[in-house]
């Protein structure tokens, strides 16, 4: 790989552009389906199927999938599934036409891939345990949340950011 | 008048056309904006990268300001707009943890999907952490259904907690986020360059 085109591949948008339309699209979503936009929704319907799937008993006895579980359709017929597809769809055209895309393990030069992959397994596992427990993640709980002066979504918001600046100090060798 | 779906002026048919449409912006938008890498999301919290509190903050300026005006010219009902309900001690406490995680991990649920879909190992590791995680809440829900479900205040907004008008709220948040633009660029001219 050449210098020019490394360069090139990780030149991003204005990071205001970026706000900004992101904002447009928000005001779009509430306009039209008067809801926000999610994310961590559609990875909780998986694990509902996947479960519901598995082992159907135990997902119709348990107080949280039954939750999510109907009769007469899947628990991946809802909106958010769809629309995490199209985010996936949507990041696919972005990347291939800014070249960007490929199979690789990203990570700082001082830590190896291994490291890398166990944190991030670890940061996932958090964070799907997190956004169950406050209802939504980023997307759904604090941006939309947001968007509509919803207090709790403030709430969170806050805590992400916050409690990020102080667990920094202690993840620090894994990204500076 | 909008919210067009829930009010059948768009026909519910075009629901599931149109959630893929705003994903495909919406992931389009964060993967433009450098979302797809860990490296950078994390630079907001080491003060090498403030990408996320920039798109992050003008994202939610320019909705509620979008979503005022809405309201205003008569196109939405704000109070028929779904507001993200207040369950106090769920919200600080998950947040809370996803802090952590977004630490750990470098990654949230979205940009992580973004990450996927131009082949971030590390981001398909991660996704799978989270699907693990949600499994831990579910098998153990009923350990975590007192703050789950408690302290629960209602679709609450910032109108009723600070007894504010709607107008003054988005306004002192503009303003918190122009300062917290200028304060952030002044940090990141002094801090050590991280190149990735």
């Amino acid at each position: 790989m050449n210098l020019e085109k490394s360069n090139n591949s990780h030149t991003y948008w204005n990071p205001y552009f970026g706000g900004f339309l992101l904002g447009i699209v928000m005001i779009f979503t509430f306009y039209l389906t008067g809801r926000g936009l999610g994310a961590s929704g559609a990875m909780k319907s998986s694990v509902v199927t996947i479960v519901d799937t598995v082992a159907p008993t135990h997902a119709e006895n348990n107080a949280y999938y039954s939750k999510f579980i109907s009769e007469d359709k899947s628990p991946m017929n809802t909106w958010l599934v769809l629309e995490v597809i199209g985010v996936l769809i949507g990041a696919f055209i972005s990347g291939g036409l800014s070249g960007r895309i490929g199979w690789r393990i990203q990570h700082s030069p001082k830590i190896s891939s291994k490291r890398r992959l166990v944190f991030a397994l670890i940061g996932g596992i958090l964070f799907g345990l997190g956004a169950q427990i406050a209802r939504g993640c980023t997307s759904g709980a604090a941006l939309s949340g947001m968007s509509v002066l919803s207090s709790g979504g403030f709430l969170t918001m806050l805590g992400i950011f916050g409690t990020g600046y102080v667990a920094a100090y202690f993840f620090r060798k894994n990204w500076i | 008048m909008g919210p067009l779906i829930p009010n059948g002026v768009i026909p519910d048919e075009w629901n599931y056309i149109i959630a893929i449409l705003i994903g495909i912006f919406f992931g389009f938008i964060l993967e433009s904006s450098g979302f797809s890498s860990s490296r950078k999301l994390a630079g907001v919290f080491y003060g090498y990268d403030f990408a996320v509190l920039k798109v992050f903050f003008t994202a939610a300026v320019v909705a509620m300001i979008g979503v005022l005006y809405l309201d205003y010219l008569g196109y939405v009902n704000m109070s028929e707009l779904y507001v993200h309900p207040t369950y106090l001690w769920g919200a600080i406490i998950g947040g809370v943890i996803m802090g952590v995680g977004f630490v750990t991990g470098g990654f949230c649920p979205g940009t992580s999907l973004c990450a996927v879909a131009i082949g971030k190992i590390d981001a398909i590791v991660y996704v799978v952490g989270i699907m693990i995680g949600v499994f831990i809440f579910s098998e153990f829900y009923t350990f975590f259904e007192p703050i789950y479900d408690g302290f629960f205040y209602g679709n609450l907004t910032l109108m009723d907690t600070l007894g504010l008008s709607a107008y003054w709220i988005v306004f002192i948040f503009a303003i918190i986020a122009i300062v917290a633009f200028v304060a952030t660029s002044f940090i990141h001219k002094k801090v050590k360059k991280v190149f990735y």
